[in-house]
C-alpha cells in the first residue's frame, strides 16, 4: 500500500497568465484513506483537484492516480475517479434519476445497469421520493447530495470532493459527512478540498495546507491542532492583577502552560465540554470573580496566523482587483 | 470497434438529454416553432401585399426561404444549452467521465436535428393552410427537405462555437441574433435581390443563405436551379467542415470558471 498511492503529485506549477495557482505541490494520498486540502478562497485548492481530475494540465511537474499519469493516461485516469464539487454539477432539466440514468450510461454500465445504480444510489442518498422530479425543483442539500450520488455511480476507486458542502446549511453539512465517512467505510479513497478547519478535522486522516500555491504544513489533523494550539478557555477577569492565580488555580485542567496576554487567562484544553463549569468552580473556590469566559476553536485563520504569519483572506487579491 | 461503439452510444444518451429539456423549458419550444410561424403570418399578411415577387404568389416565394431562417435558428437550442453547461460547471462532470469527449457535440447537434424535423413539421403545415404550394417533384421535395436538415445541421455547429465561446446563455443570445439575424435578411429570403439598392445587391447574391434559399426554391417550386443546389450544397459541408473542428478546439480548451 505504501508502494502505491491512489494520488500523487510532484512538484506541480500551473499559472493562469500572471497568476501562479500552483508553485510546486507535492501530494501523497494513500490509498483508503481521506484527504483534506485545507486552504482559503484562491489558494490553489481547485486548480490541484482540476489537474487531478484530467481537466486542466499542469504547467509542470506530474501528477499520478492509481498508477496513471493524469496527462498521458487521461483516459485510464477518468475511468479511475468520480468528481463532486461546489456548483453540484447536475442538469436541473432532468429528474434526479435521469441524471443519475445518463453518467451511468457514459460509464458504459449498460442501460439495464445504470438504472439499478440509479436507483440503489438514489435510496442510499435518501432521494428516491424525488428521484422523478425536476432537480431545478431540489434544495441546494438535495441537489448536493444528488452530485455526489453521480460521481459515485461507476464506483470509482478515488473520489474528488471539491469544497463539498460550502453554502451548505448546518444539518446538510452534517448529513454530507456521515455519507463520506460511509463511503470511505467502503474503500473508496477521498481527496476533498475545504475551507473549513472542523471539516477537515472531522475527515481526514490527514490534512496539507495550501497556501498562494503551496503546501505549508502537512500532517493529521491532531499534528495540525497541536500546531495551531488546539481549543482555548479564554478568562478575562475582573481583577486584572490576579492573573498568576488564576492560572495557578487552573493549572489542572489544563492541557498546555496557560499563559496570561492582553489581560486575559489563556488555557489550552483537551476537552470542551463540561471546561467551563469546571473552570467558573475553581476560580470561585479560589475566590476570583470572572468578567467574561468562553472556549475558542481554532479556525482556519488560526492555523494560518500561526502557519503564515497572515490571515486567511487572500487581501493580495482583493487589493489588485480595487487596483483595476 | 469498441471505441466506436462508445461514441455512438455516448452519442444518443446525450442526444436525449438535450431533447429532454425542451418540453420541460416551454419557452425553448416557443422560441423555434411559435415564432417563426408568426414571421410567416407577418409577413404574407402585413407585408406580403407590397412586396412584388413576379411569377410567384409571395406565400410559396416566402416559405422556403422563411423555412431556411428558421431551421438556421433551430441550432439555437445548442448554444443555450452549452453556454448554459459551461456556466453551471456540467462540462467539468462531462470531462471528468470515460466517454467519448466530443459526444457532448455530437449529442447535440444530432439532438437539433430532431428538433428541426418537428419544425418543418410545423412550417409546411402552417405554410400548406395559408395557401403554399409543392409545385415540384415528390423525388425534389425529398432532396429539398434533406438539403433543410443539412442547412439546419450545419448552423447547428456554428451554434455549438458561439454557445463554446460565449461567457452566459445570454451573450450567446447576443452574439447568435445580432450577427446572424441581419445576414439572413440581406438575402433572398424576403424579397427577391433586384428589388435592393445596387451596392447591396451582390452582397445579397453572394450571401450563402441566397444560394440556400434559391436551392430550397428550386427543389420546392419547380423552377430552374442554375447551380444553386450545388452551391448550397458545398457551402452546407464547408460550414460543418470549418465549425465542427472549431468546436471541438474550442471544447477541449474551454476551461469553466
Amino acid at each position: 500500500m505504501q508502494a502505491n498511492p491512489a494520488v500523487e503529485t510532484t512538484r506541480l506549477h500551473k499559472n493562469y497568465g500572471d497568476v501562479q495557482a500552483l508553485r510546486g505541490v507535492d501530494l501523497r494520498v494513500e490509498t483508503g484513506s481521506i484527504f483534506g486540502l485545507l486552504g482559503p478562497n484562491g489558494a490553489g485548492k481547485t486548480t490541484a483537484v482540476r489537474i487531478l481530475t484530467t481537466l486542466l494540465l499542469p504547467d509542470e511537474g506530474s501528477a499520478r492516480v492509481t498508477g496513471f499519469d493524469v496527462v498521458r493516461d487521461a483516459a485510464k485516469v477518468r475511468e479511475q475517479i468520480g468528481l463532486a464539487g461546489q456548483y453540484a454539477a447536475v442538469d436541473e432539466n432532468l429528474t434526479g434519476f435521469e441524471n443519475l440514468e445518463m453518467v451511468g450510461r457514459l460509464y458504459h454500465l449498460g442501460r439495464g445497469r445504470s438504472r439499478a445504480r440509479a436507483r440503489e444510489l438514489l435510496s442510499s442518498f435518501d432521494l428516491s421520493d424525488a428521484a422523478d422530479r425536476l432537480v431545478r425543483t431540489y434544495s441546494g442539500g438535495m441537489r448536493r447530495r444528488l452530485d455526489l450520488a453521480a460521481a459515485l455511480v461507476a464506483r470509482p476507486p478515488v473520489l474528488f470532493l471539491d469544497e463539498p458542502t460550502t453554502g451548505l446549511d448546518i444539518r446538510s453539512r452534517i448529513e454530507l459527512w456521515d455519507a463520506i465517512e460511509a463511503l470511505v467505510s467502503e474503500g473508496t479513497t477521498v481527496l476533498l478540498t475545504t475551507q473549513y478547519l472542523d471539516e477537515a478535522d472531522r475527515l481526514a486522516d490527514r490534512v496539507a495546507v495550501i497556501d498562494q500555491g503551496l503546501v505549508i504544513a502537512e500532517g493529521t489533523p491532531e499534528e495540525l491542532k497541536t500546531q495551531v494550539g488546539g481549543e482555548r478557555l479564554e478568562i478575562r477577569l475582573c481583577d486584572g492583577q490576579r492573573g498568576e492565580e488564576a492560572v495557578a488555580a487552573l493549572g489542572s485542567i489544563a492541557s498546555d502552560r496557560p499563559f496570561l496576554e492582553d489581560g486575559w487567562v489563556r488555557v489550552p484544553v483537551a476537552e470542551r465540554r463540561g471546561t467551563i463549569a469546571d473552570a467558573v468552580r475553581r476560580l470561585d473556590d479560589a475566590g476570583i470573580a470572572i468578567d467574561d469566559i468562553s472556549v475558542s476553536t481554532p479556525t482556519l485563520d488560526d492555523v494560518f496566523l500561526n502557519l503564515t504569519g497572515h490571515a486567511a483572506e487572500p487581501e493580495t487579491a482583493e487589493a489588485e482587483v480595487q487596483s483595476r | 470497434m469498441r471505441a466506436l461503439r462508445y461514441g455512438i452510444s455516448d452519442t444518443l444518451v446525450l442526444a436525449k438529454r438535450s431533447l429532454l429539456r425542451i418540453p420541460r423549458q416551454p419557452d425553448l419550444l416557443v422560441g423555434f416553432t411559435i415564432q417563426p410561424v408568426l414571421f410567416v403570418l407577418l409577413f404574407v399578411y402585413v407585408f406580403g401585399g407590397a412586396i412584388k415577387t413576379p411569377g410567384f404568389d409571395y406565400v410559396d416565394f416566402l416559405m422556403p426561404g422563411i423555412i431556411v431562417q428558421s431551421i438556421v435558428f433551430g441550432g439555437f437550442v445548442t448554444a443555450l444549452g452549452l453556454s448554459d453547461d459551461l456556466k453551471k460547471g456540467l462540462i467539468d462532470r462531462f470531462r471528468s467521465l470515460p466517454m467519448t469527449r466530443s459526444a457532448l457535440l455530437t449529442g447535440r447537434t444530432l439532438g437539433d436535428v430532431v428538433t428541426n424535423i418537428f419544425q418543418l413539421v410545423v412550417m409546411f403545415t402552417v405554410g400548406l393552410l395559408i395557401g403554399f404550394n409543392f409545385s415540384s417533384s415528390v423525388g425534389e421535395v425529398v432532396a429539398g427537405i434533406l438539403l433543410l436538415l443539412l442547412i439546419g445541421y450545419a448552423f447547428s455547429w456554428v451554434f455549438a462555437f458561439i454557445g463554446l465561446s460565449s461567457s452566459s446563455p445570454e451573450a450567446s443570445n447576443a452574439y447568435g441574433f445580432t450577427i446572424l439575424f441581419p445576414v439572413t435578411f440581406v438575402s433572398s429570403a424576403f424579397v427577391p435581390v433586384a428589388t435592393m439598392p445596387s451596392w447591396l445587391q451582390p452582397i445579397a447574391e453572394h450571401n450563402p443563405f441566397t444560394t440556400m434559399v434559391d436551392a430550397a426554391r428550386a427543389l420546392f417550386l419547380g423552377i430552374p436551379a442554375g447551380n444553386s443546389i450545388w452551391l448550397a450544397s458545398v457551402w452546407t459541408i464547408a460550414i460543418i467542415a470549418v465549425f465542427a473542428p472549431l468546436s471541438a478546439w474550442r471544447y477541449r480548451r474551454v476551461v469553466t470558471r
